[in-house]
């Protein structure tokens, strides 16, 4: 706004005299708003040859770009120093960034540059080796930094382009080998002055506001000038810093960038990466079928075992049951009972036989034997008791005659003492 | 465990009870019990790991910056 009216007010003054001097401050201040109103001279790259390079003790750099016609002083503050990845030299051709602007001290026009890139052939592999050697000196590709990878990730960040080949390439390996995965993408650039910036907060966002169990950093293939923003320093520090393990896979298999050594595992391809990303579902089906297998067959061997102890038991207890001892004192009792019979069949025919004896020993000492010999029994009628006297019969009385074949009857007709007797 | 309890377990969770689940009744001093209430249990994880990988279809979203500076995620759709 004001340098619009100083602008007006100067030019109408032009047409005519100064109504009044100028003191040396307004005029390198005009100046000054000149340059700095010039949007060509903000925002300028420059190619020239570096004279004089030298930084100083507050570590700001002076230099001189000059080429056969003419020079350009050069500063580079301290912050934009430090960035650098490689510090140019005398002699070297150069590209630098910068804007142009006046020194009022000195009354000098002065290039602030705020980034220098050697020019020419070979500038960025010259600019990727000093990176590189200057991270790897600090520790950041230490293989005790890396971390491994989840086995089983449940998130994973995808930093990329939303809409790069390489996207859909590690979309299609996910969701072929382990859809369980749950996929954050975190959007970028993947080529561009802008694109390292935004891949270090694309990194930092999935760090700060999800909780994905890691990432990865991909772009398709393309040119060294196209992989360029994976060469740097600000996306390297993005990837050691993450909270979880990074996946590298930039370009193709022969590509290897800065953001691949910082990775904690570098995979030749985007798809690649994907691939080490996550285990295979297939595999993992296979496990657990075989899992499933085992089970089971674990368990049919466990109870087998028991069964098998079962049996014993059995068999031992059928051994110390008592129906053995029942069965062996039934057939002792059955042998008693036997020679008990024995025994007693024996002790008849003992007796039977002694019976015998007996009866044929009192058959001949039987009355009746007598008879046979024509003797005769005489028992009283009436009762029948022998008579063995006179005495005890009177005449008259009935008397029965036993003989040898039969019995009569008979009356006493006399009695006498001793010879006496009637007949017989 | 309830099933619930169980449906909540991650994969990983599940596929590494099943893991253990298997070394315990394959050895070890178990009762048929345990053993049962073992085979069981890993019968549960395998269906469950099963389902998981059977089921699953890849999710994406988007990380998306929101004014004041956080991030909300929303569903994001490759273009074709």
């Amino acid at each position: 706004m004001s340098t619009k009216s100083v602008q007006r007010s100067t030019q109408l003054n032009l047409f005519g005299p100064s109504p009044e001097p100028m003191t040396v401050g307004q005029v390198t201040r005009y100046v000054k708003s000149l340059l700095d109103g010039d949007y060509v001279l903000q925002d300028l790259w420059a190619e020239g040859e570096v004279s004089n390079f030298r930084v100083v003790a507050s570590g700001h750099a002076y230099f001189t770009l000059k080429d056969d016609q003419a020079s350009l002083r050069c500063v580079m503050w301290r912050s934009d120093v430090r960035r650098q990845a490689l510090l140019p030299q005398d002699g070297q051709s150069v590209l630098a960034h910068g804007r142009i602007s006046v020194y009022e001290v000195a009354g000098t026009y002065q290039f602030y540059v705020d980034r220098v890139q050697l020019a020419g052939v070979g500038r960025l592999h010259l600019e990727f080796e000093a990176l590189k050697q200057r991270l790897f000196k600090e520790g950041l590709f230490d293989a005790v930094r890396k971390r491994s990878l989840p086995p089983f990730p449940i998130r994973l960040g995808v930093v990329t382009s939303p809409t790069a080949a390489a996207l859909r390439d590690i979309l299609n390996v996910l969701a072929r080998r382990y859809s369980l995965v749950q996929v954050v993408l975190s959007p970028t650039l993947v080529q561009g002055d802008q694109a390292p910036a935004q891949i270090a907060a694309a990194i930092q966002a999935l760090n700060e506001h999800t909780d994905v169990d890691a990432i990865i950093v991909a772009r398709g293939g393309g040119s060294l000038e196209e992989l360029w923003a994976f060469n740097d320093e600000r996306v390297a520090r993005a990837i050691v810093d993450s909270r979880v393990p990074v996946i590298s896979g930039v370009g193709h298999e022969v590509d290897f960038t800065i953001a691949d050594f910082a990775a904690d595992v570098r995979a030749p391809t985007p798809s690649a990466a994907a691939e080490l990303a996550v285990p295979d579902q297939a595999e993992l089906q296979a496990i657990v079928h075989a899992h499933s297998v085992r089970l089971a067959g674990a368990l049919h061997r466990r109870v087998t075992e028991r069964r098998q102890s079962l049996g014993y038991l059995g068999q031992n207890l059928k051994r110390c049951s008592p129906v053995g001892r029942i069965r062996t004192l039934r057939q002792r009792v059955d042998e008693l009972a036997q020679a008990g019979d024995v025994c007693l069949r024996h002790f008849l025919t003992l007796r039977r036989e002694q019976l015998n004896g007996l009866a044929s020993r009192l058959a001949t000492l039987s009355p009746f034997a007598t008879l046979e010999r024509g003797y005769a029994i005489v028992r009283r009628a009436d009762t029948g008791h022998v008579v063995t006297s006179v005495r005890q019969v009177s005449v008259g009385e009935p008397v029965a005659v036993r003989v040898r074949d039969g019995e009569f009857g008979a009356t006493v007709g006399q009695t006498a003492a001793e010879k006496e007797v009637k007949d017989e | 465990m309830s099933e619930k309890e169980i449906e909540e377990l991650t994969f990983e969770a599940a596929f590494q009870e099943l893991e253990e689940t298997v070394q315990r009744l394959e050895g070890g001093e178990l009762t048929l019990d345990e053993a049962i209430a073992l085979f069981e249990r890993g019968q549960v994880l395998v269906r469950l790991c099963d389902g998981k990988l059977e089921g699953a279809e890849l999710r994406v979203k988007q990380l998306m910056p929101d004014a004041d500076g956080g991030y909300h995620t929303v569903p994001f759709q490759m273009e074709a």
